[in-house]
Order: structure tokens, then C-alpha cells, then sequence
């Protein structure tokens, strides 16, 4: 009697195990489809000149795509350049204030802003920064890109910080350092690897983003630095040559897609060196 | 009695609208070790955590009477110039672990910005080491982190770290409740060579560390200063049936 229990139980576990592994299984199929996929169609169109030359004009042979690498590098760049300061600032008083009613309420608008589709961030950013100054701009999609990247950062911000034993805070101020350079010195460095892997992966969120960049960066078929001028960018760019009907842009969409996912593994797996350490 | 250092008067103090001290008077003797002893949850943490404002890190606190450091009353001077001079080493070793033992030393200085030549950081630290003996067991791997080193080890950093500050007033949280007893006898023989240079308010749980190495012992129960005195006198004759109690181990 007790024996075919335990039998029973061994199966149901058995069961179960194989359950999962099913669907973990099921979960990477379609994954390395894409990847293998993406792989197949984009390997052709990598080389050296697709990486370093300015799109070509329609029906010319040649042509890269080196103003979208250079236009996402700076968009996301910019995007961090702006929202890891207020990200971590608003982290670290959320974590430090816990209870207060200002954290309560940003803790809400967080929640609401990871939830807000990313085309609705472009469109304000167009209402407020693309309408005002008169036309599109490497700013104006910075600013989008950095309001999709603030949550990932304020929550990870203060979640790493949530973490991190309230004795060492006690063991600064005892040595009578001042809070703020508790703060800064202690807390914050102890906290650094979490705080990194969160803004990582901002960036990896935000880089393959292409609604909010379709009001506010736009694109442009050249190089350009001015901040105040409309810029390319990668998944912008693979949407254009996407929806063309010419067959050789479709393969430059493959290659561009390529380098994108690409750059966003080369970031995941930092993330993944980073916490390791 | 010698020359005294901390006076509490009257001291009482209050979290939210719980009393945990009530009428405390107290005074500390300069090169003395004071032991503060009683059961658990009478307010030994509470009493020694306002002796350097640490209580001020919990919400919602307040304080009546005084407590005076070399006559001057302590809720009048900067925390923080304050906390410089009553240094602290808590229950649980609490190393920086991002930091080296090199850094970890130094790091009163360093966190509050103060510039120190090579030479001088390098004499600071080899001297609050071999103060907190235990020079010899890291003069090697001063670069190595601090979190390598055993339980013992870490609560010598810890001392070190306070001592590197050139405290005048050393407070110690039941420095030895997280060590086995080896490390246990190391940080008394130390506490009694630190006595040499700093005052010292030990809390304590283990009545016979508090027999052998403490002057004078102050017994606390649920927020009350029971009895205080020279710890001779108090473990041969104790005034208060509560002490006697707890000394012989009928509470606590
Ligand atoms: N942060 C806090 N908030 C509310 N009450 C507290 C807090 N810290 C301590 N207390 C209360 O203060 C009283 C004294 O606590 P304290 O930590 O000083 O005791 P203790 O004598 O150090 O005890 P132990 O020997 O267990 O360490 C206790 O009743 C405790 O509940
Ligand atoms: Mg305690």
C-alpha cells in the first residue's frame, strides 16, 4: 500500500519533470528558428563595406548601413546619457525613502510607464520636443529612448539597493561620514554590479525599439553629429528596407537585423559577465 | 574613581511611544572598560547606539536628560564630528566588501574626503592593524578584500577600521557574540590592550567576559540602570537581588 504511494508520487514527479522539459524545449525551437533564420538571409550581406559605407541610392550596387550603426550607437547613447542620472537618482531615494508618499506615487508612475507602448512614448516626445523646435531631431528620439530606459533603471536601481545590508550604512555613518557620501561611497559601489546590469538592459530594450524613433529621430540617409538635426538608426532603417519592393534592400534589412541582434547579445552577455562577478 | 568621559544624566529615551531608557545615570571612566550588561530586549543596544547618535538613523525617536562627553552635551555637537571621536564596532562584522583590508582601514578617511599622504595612510593603517592584532595576519594581503577574512578576523578589521580614527571612546556591541571562543579570547586580550589608549563600553551577554575583563559593570533591566560599579564588587557582593539573579543565571 505504502509502497505503490511512493511509486505513484516517483511518476507524478517523473511526469512533471518531462512537462517542463517539454516546454522549455518548445520555448527554444522557435528561437533558434529565428536566430538561424535571421542568420541565413543577413550572413550574405555582412561585409566589411555593408558596415562601413553610407546606404546607396536605388538601383546602385553597393551601399551599408554605417550612418544606422553610427545613429543607434548616439540614440542610445544619448537615451543612457539622460535617463541613468534621473534613474538612479529617483532608484536611491525610493530605496531610501521606502515609505514615503512621494515614493509610493513614482512607484505608480513607474509601473504605469512600463506599461505605456512605446509608440504612445513617441508621440509625446513628438508633442513635446519634435513640434516645439520645428522638425525631427537625434535629441528628440534620445529623449523617447530615455523615457522607455527610466523604469528598467529606477527599478533596478532600487531593487539592488533593497538589497544591500543596512550594517554597512550603519558601519559608514559610525566612522562619521556624512549621509550623503554614505550614499555615494558605500552604498552605491556595493550596489554598482546591479545598478550596470540594469542599465544594460535598458539599453538592450531600447536599442531595437523603432515606434518612438519613427516621430522623433526619423532618419536620414547620411552621417550627421548635430544633435538637432534628424539621425538614422538601426531598426528604423530595417523598417524601410523592409517595406520596400526591392529585392536587395530586403537583404540589407536581413543584414541589418543581423548586427542589431548582434549588438544585443553582446550586451546580454556582458550583463551576464557583469552579475557573475 | 578617575577622571570621567561620557556622563548620562537622567537619560531617557523613547521610540515612537514606547519608553526603552528610563532615568539612566551613568558615568565612564577614561581608560576603563565598562561592561553594560542584562537581559535580552533591555535596551544595552539602545543606550550605547545614543552615546554616538545612531539612534537618530531610526525614525521616530526622541531623548530627554543628557549625556555629556568631556562636559560638553553630545545632542549639541555635529553627529558627525562626534561620531568620529566615539568610535563603533557592532554585533555582526561588518566589513566594506567592495574595499580591500588596506581600504577598509583607511576608509574613515577616505569616505569623508580627508587627503592623507602614502606615507601617512600607510603608518595608519600598519598601527590600527597591529593595535587590533591582526597585523600579522594580513601584512601580506593588505589588497586582498576584507570579506576573505574568518568571522574573527573581520571583527578585528572592524576594530581597526574604529581605531584608525583615533577614537577617544570606543563602544563595542557584543563584539564576540558572532565568534567561536577562540576567537572570542583574541578580541578580550585585545580589549584589555586597547584600554592602555581608549575608553571602553562594552555590551556583553557572557557574564565571565564581563568578570574578567571589565572594571566596572553597569546591570540594565527592561530600561532601568539597576546597579553600577566596580564589576569586583558587583559579582562578589551585588546590592540588587536582580543582579544577584541574573549573575547566577536564575534570568537573562
Ligand atoms: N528600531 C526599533 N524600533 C522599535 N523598537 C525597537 C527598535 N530597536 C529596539 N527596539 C526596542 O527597544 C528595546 C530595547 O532594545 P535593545 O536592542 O536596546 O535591547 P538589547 O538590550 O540590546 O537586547 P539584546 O541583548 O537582545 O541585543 C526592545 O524592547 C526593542 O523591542
Ligand atoms: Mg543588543
Amino acid at each position: 500500500m505504502k509502497k505503490s504511494a511512493i511509486g505513484a508520487r516517483i511518476i507524478k514527479d517523473r511526469l512533471f519533470t518531462g512537462i517542463i522539459f517539454a516546454f522549455s524545449a518548445a520555448l527554444i525551437i522557435p528561437l533558434i528558428m529565428i536566430l538561424s533564420h535571421i542568420l541565413q538571409k543577413g550572413a550574405s550581406s555582412i561585409t566589411p563595406a555593408f558596415l562601413t559605407h553610407l546606404p546607396a541610392p536605388v538601383g546602385e550596387a553597393g551601399g551599408g548601413i554605417y550612418n544606422a550603426i553610427i545613429g543607434t550607437l548616439y540614440l542610445v547613447g544619448l537615451a543612457s546619457l539622460l535617463s541613468v542620472p534621473i534613474g538612479m537618482a529617483t532608484g536611491i531615494y525610493m530605496s531610501e525613502n521606502k515609505n514615503s508618499k512621494l515614493s509610493y506615487f513614482v512607484r505608480i508612475c513607474v509601473e504605469v510607464l512600463q506599461g505605456t507602448p512605446s509608440i504612445v512614448v513617441g508621440i509625446i516626445t513628438y508633442l513635446w520636443v519634435v513640434k516645439p523646435m520645428g522638425h525631427f531631431s537625434v535629441l528628440a528620439g534620445g529623449i523617447a529612448l530615455g523615457i522607455m530606459m527610466l523604469p528598467v533603471i529606477i527599478r533596478s536601481t532600487e531593487e539592488t539597493l533593497n538589497l544591500i545590508p543596512h550594517s554597512l550604512k550603519e558601519a559608514s555613518l559610525a566612522l562619521g561620514v556624512p549621509y550623503y557620501r554614505t550614499i555615494l561611497k558605500v552604498i552605491v559601489p556595493s550596489a554598482f554590479s546591479g545598478i550596470l546590469t540594469g542599465i544594460l538592459l535598458g539599453v538592450a530594450r531600447v536599442a531595437g525599439e523603432t515606434a518612438p524613433l519613427l516621430f522623433t529621430a526619423f532618419g536620414n540617409p547620411f552621417i550627421n553629429y548635430n544633435i538637432l538635426k534628424p539621425m538614422a538608426s538601426l531598426p528604423l532603417m530595417i523598417f524601410t528596407y523592409a517595406t520596400s519592393p526591392y529585392e536587395e534592400w530586403h537583404n540589407y534589412a536581413w543584414g541589418a537585423s543581423l548586427v542589431l541582434i548582434g549588438f544585443i547579445l553582446a550586451l546580454s552577455l556582458i550583463t551576464k559577465g557583469v552579475t557573475r562577478r | 574613581m578617575k577622571e570621567s568621559v561620557l556622563e548620562v544624566k537622567e537619560f531617557d529615551f523613547y521610540i515612537g511611544k514606547n519608553q526603552i531608557l528610563n532615568k539612566i545615570d551613568l558615568t565612564f571612566s577614561r581608560k576603563q572598560v565598562t561592561a553594560i550588561m542584562g537581559p535580552s530586549g533591555c535596551g544595552k543596544t539602545s543606550l550605547i547606539r545614543c552615546i554616538n547618535r545612531m539612534h537618530e538613523l531610526v525614525q521616530d525617536t526622541k531623548v530627554e536628560g543628557q549625556i555629556r562627553f568631556y562636559g560638553k552635551n553630545i545632542f549639541e555637537m555635529d553627529p558627525i564630528l562626534l561620531r568620529r571621536k566615539i568610535g563603533m564596532v557592532f554585533q555582526r562584522p561588518n566589513p566594506f566588501p567592495t574595499m580591500s583590508i588596506f581600504e577598509n582601514v583607511i576608509a574613515g578617511y577616505r569616505l569623508n574626503g580627508i587627503k592623507l599622504k602614502k606615507a601617512d595612510q600607510n603608518r595608519i593603517v600598519e598601527e590600527s592593524l597591529k593595535k587590533a592584532a591582526l597585523w600579522e595576519e594580513v601584512k601580506d594581503g593588505l589588497h586582498r578584500k576584507g570579506t576573505f577574512l574568518s568571522g574573527g578576523q573581520q571583527q578585528r578589521l572592524c576594530i581597526a577600521r574604529a581605531l584608525a580614527m583615533n577614537p577617544r571612546v570606543l563602544l563595542l556591541d557584543e563584539p564576540t557574540s558572532a565568534l567561536d571562543p577562540k576567537a572570542t579570547d583574541h578580541i578580550e586580550e585585545l580589549i584589555v590592550e586597547l584600554k592602555k589608549t581608549v575608553t571602553i563600553v562594552l555590551v556583553t551577554h557572557n557574564i565571565a567576559q564581563a568578570s574578567r575583563i571589565s572594571d566596572f559593570t553597569a546591570f540594565l533591566y527592561i530600561g532601568e540602570l539597576i546597579e553600577y560599579g566596580s564589576t569586583q564588587k558587583m559579582f562578589t557582593v551585588p546590592e540588587d537581588k536582580r543582579t544577584e539573579e541574573y549573575l547566577t543565571g536564575k534570568f537573562g
